[in-house]
């Protein structure tokens, strides 16, 4: 009547304590969810490219991009990124400390950041580009805007967690909170590079 | 801020009762949300099935005058987003949450609250959706919501921004919950379990809650665009300001291929737990059905041009992604052979659940090779768009997903409620709901090789289509009797059913091996698992029982939730409100963005706002169970 099974014989010789994960849940779980992420990023990237010198109007990219300011910018976001791997260290030694000193710069680098993408903004409209101008405009606010509204989060995540551990409530052992957070930093650094890269350096490059 | 919030989450601290209301808003086990989740979408299938109805009947006869064309565009539209998102992934969903952290010999999921915030998330995205009936009409533009039909020139009115919001609700939750999967599986499995030990079923979890992860983003960044064309006058949709329809297009189908196996491989997993203990046999060709997984859901995003060959992108690119489909084919071919090999000189018992994953086997292989007729591009433009696609998907999308997931119910419903369904009463309406569905279905090949248009409310009588839908017609309350008939099944067992027992199957895995309804912590001792259908094996030759894992294995429920218990108490997460407030802020939110107003939209934020603090600085420590000494 029964086959198959009966005729294995068990493994008797099994690890009897479950392996330790290679990488803890909340880690896990947060690198995921920038898989995910980088998805959301390629398409709307995807979505500039494809819609490329389509527009029908001006002003077009090389009429508005002012490269060595967004390069100025673009090194404040990634000086972040140091500024974030040091506080992440710090934690990782317990000197909390430094880890609050290190997440109030990354928290003020961002910030910086924040205004120069503003002040970005605000020039491009003065020269006449809008979210409605042309298809270059559409793309253009949405792909850097995203990106902006992930770093305006991640600020106010560093922020937070800068107001938890004034109030005591970061320890050595709650290192990972800090962790997951300069994952996303780094993310978001990551992504910028890719968007300096192909919307602004590439525009030049031919 | 933080101190603000964490004196505002003092207020509604603390949520400790078991039963009523308040327990299922704030339960974050994951059994409880498995059951919400599996009555929702049941309650989200029955509407979706009446909309079928009405477009049934309005097709009756040619000349049908019970739908308007408007109204006719919408509930066909709300049809196939219903039975989508809000019925087949809901009530897959149910399964996975249910069901896979038992067949891994787990306490809970990874994220427990998290998983608490998926289902709110999907509750509200479904309300969002329904709700547009009421507030200004529903959306009419197909589920596929192709742009820039879409698009604000051609849908003024409101309903394709319940979609679109709808939709994104909703597709966060999904995400989350696929997250929550993966973690789970890949770290919370019992201890001695190996990933080539697991379950089908849990391997089938894991694939789709990867192909979830890489294909919604897609999706929600074309909903994105969609929703700037509509509200601040963007033009990526819009051909006359440089935008391209057909971005959309690929963006869309860039996720909604890959849907298409989120689908299937749930439905594929519970067939292949089904049939292997209805033919008392191993599954056959465990490693074969693994790798099959893996090049499905590797081919499911190397195919999504299939839905676009009449576009116009070229022969070539037709021809590449001709071959890329039909190349699926194969590793679902593989899986088709590993379920009829199990049950080849198995000792078949014909319960219901195994009626249904027969009547799957039969109806996926009709649709299957459908499929590859669709799939080739030269033939495509005479069948895109006709009742033949139609007939198609049902075959697959029914004929896989409906047949699976009630076999699945069928199979699991004694372990979920404890009582036995009535067997003779299953079996009936099986055959009911089968040849329903195939007098509805296999005409549609016929009145799409005679040319009948899908999508349209009404046809002329000499066009010779009148006869094949009268019968689909016919065929369509057949199964709905069927249906009706299943949920009577369904209630009268919940109120007479025979006490089932723990093992009333004398199946394989996990779950059979615990008392049925499962307790809270399921496992009082977590498993030792020592090789492939562990329980099976320890029954025919172990001990005919569970041996537990070693002592210091006790105390984890779920992930993270620190120090391990002392003897036999177990560490169970806390329940929070918090999930449910976050998923409140973003309706109240998406209503602020349908309803362009923006002082409801900051109202959501504020709301939202506090769910995340109070989230974070929530008291999760959890509790202790103590558990009486001779449980285990």
């Amino acid at each position: 009547m029964t086959i198959g099974s009966a005729a294995r014989p068990l493994r008797e010789a099994v690890t009897p304590h479950r392996a330790p994960a290679p990488l803890e849940n909340v880690k896990f779980g947060f690198w995921l969810f920038l898989a995910s992420e980088c998805l959301f990023f390629a398409s709307l990237v995807g979505t500039y490219l494809a819609l490329h010198g389509r527009s029908l109007t001006g002003p077009f990219p090389q009429d508005v991009f002012n490269i060595p300011l967004t390069t100025v910018s673009s090194f404040v976001l990634l000086t972040s990124s140091l500024t974030m791997v040091l506080a992440v260290a710090a934690i990782q030694h317990g000197d909390v400390a430094a880890m609050k000193r290190w997440l109030a710069v990354t928290a003020f680098l961002g910030l910086v950041f924040l205004g120069f993408q503003a002040y970005e903004f605000t020039e491009f409209v003065h020269e006449g580009l809008t979210l409605r101008t042309n298809v270059f405009g559409a793309s253009f606010y949405t792909l850097t805007g995203f990106h902006g509204a992930h770093v305006a989060i991640g600020v106010i995540w560093l922020v937070t967690l800068l107001l938890h551990a004034l109030r005591g409530g970061i320890t050595r052992d709650k290192a990972t909170a800090v962790e997951v957070a300069g994952l996303y930093w780094h993310f978001v650094d990551v992504v910028w590079i890719v968007i300096f890269t192909v919307v602004y350096l590439l525009e030049f490059a031919r | 801020m933080a101190v603000g919030a964490e004196k505002l989450v003092g207020t509604l601290r603390k949520p400790r009762e078991e039963t009523g209301l308040w327990s299922w808003l704030t339960t974050v086990d994951h059994k409880r949300i498995g059951i919400l989740y599996l009555a929702t979408g049941f309650a989200f299938f029955l509407m979706g099935a009446v909309e079928a109805l009405l477009i049934r009947l309005q097709l009756a006869r040619p000349g049908g005058g019970v739908l308007s064309a408007q109204t006719y565009n919408q509930v066909l539209t709300m049809h196939g987003t219903t039975m989508i998102f809000l019925a087949a992934m809901p009530l897959i969903a149910g399964f996975f949450n249910y069901m896979m952290p038992i067949l891994i010999g787990a306490r809970d999921v990874a994220f427990p609250r998290m998983n608490a915030l998926s289902y709110w998330l999907f509750l509200a995205g479904g309300i969002i959706l329904n709700s547009s009936w009421f507030l200004g009409g529903a959306p009419a533009a197909g589920w596929f919501n192709y742009a820039n039909l879409s698009g604000p020139q051609f849908s003024p009115g409101r309903g394709i921004d319940f979609y679109l919001l709808g939709l994104q609700v909703s597709g966060i939750g999904t995400l989350v919950s696929a997250i929550n999967f993966i973690v789970t599986i890949l770290n919370l499995r019992a201890p001695g379990m190996r990933l080539m030990d697991m379950p089908p079923f849990a391997w089938a979890t894991l694939f789709t809650s990867a192909i979830i992860l890489f294909a919604l983003p897609p999706f929600t960044a074309g909903m994105i665009l969609l929703m700037f064309d509509r509200w601040f006058g963007t033009g990526f949709f819009v051909p006359s300001a440089g935008g391209d329809v057909v971005l959309w297009q690929h963006l869309f189908w860039i996720f909604g291929h890959p849907e298409v196996y989120i689908l299937a491989l749930p439905a594929y997993g519970i067939i292949s737990e089904v049939i292997p203990t209805f033919s008392r046999k191993p599954f056959f060709g465990y490693t074969s059905m693994v790798i099959a997984l893996t090049a499905i859901s590797g081919l499911s995003f190397l195919v999504w041009v299939h839905h676009m060959f009449t576009v116009g992108l070229g022969p070539w690119v037709n021809t590449l992604f001709a071959i890329t489909t039909k190349a699926i084919s194969v590793p679902t071919g593989i899986l088709m052979f590993n379920w009829i090999a199990t049950m080849w000189g198995g000792d078949l018992r014909f319960t219901t659940a195994l009626h249904y994953a027969v009547g799957f086997l039969v109806v996926f292989t009709i649709g299957g090779l459908s499929g590859i007729v669709n799939a080739t591009s030269a033939l495509n433009p005479q069948l895109q768009d006709t009742y033949w696609v139609v007939g198609h998907f049902h075959y697959v999308a029914i004929g896989g997903v409906l047949f699976s997931l009630l076999a699945g119910l069928c199979y699991w419903w004694p372990k979920i409620t404890g009582r036995l369904l009535d067997e003779r009463l299953g079996r009936r309406s099986f055959w009911l709901v089968f040849i329903g569905f195939n007098l509805i279905f296999f005409p549609f090949h016929i009145l799409g090789v005679l040319g009948m248009p899908r999508r349209i409310y009404t046809y002329a009588p000499e066009l010779g289509l009148s006869v094949w839908n009268a019968v689909a017609t016919a065929g369509a309350f057949v199964m709905g009797t069927g249906i009706l008939l299943l949920a009577y099944n369904l209630v009268t067992s919940l109120v007479r059913g025979q006490p089932a027992g723990a093992d009333p199957w004398d199946g394989r895995t996990l779950e059979w091996s615990i008392p049925s309804p499962p307790p809270v912590y399921n496992f009082a001792r977590l498993p030792l698992v020592r090789g492939r259908d562990a329980f099976w094996l320890e029954k025919r030759s172990g001990g005919g029982t569970m041996q537990p894992a070693p002592e210091e294995e006790h105390g984890h429920a779920g992930g993270g939730h620190g120090k391990g218990g002392h003897g036999h108490a177990i560490h169970m997460p806390s329940p929070s409100y918090m999930p449910a407030v976050v998923a409140l802020g973003l309706t109240v939110a998406s209503y602020g963005g349908i309803f362009r107003s923006l002082l409801v939209a900051l109202i959501g934020l504020a709301i939202l706002a506090f769910g995340i603090f109070g989230w974070i600085f929530e008291d999760d420590s959890g509790y202790l169970l103590e558990l009486e000494e001779d449980v285990a």
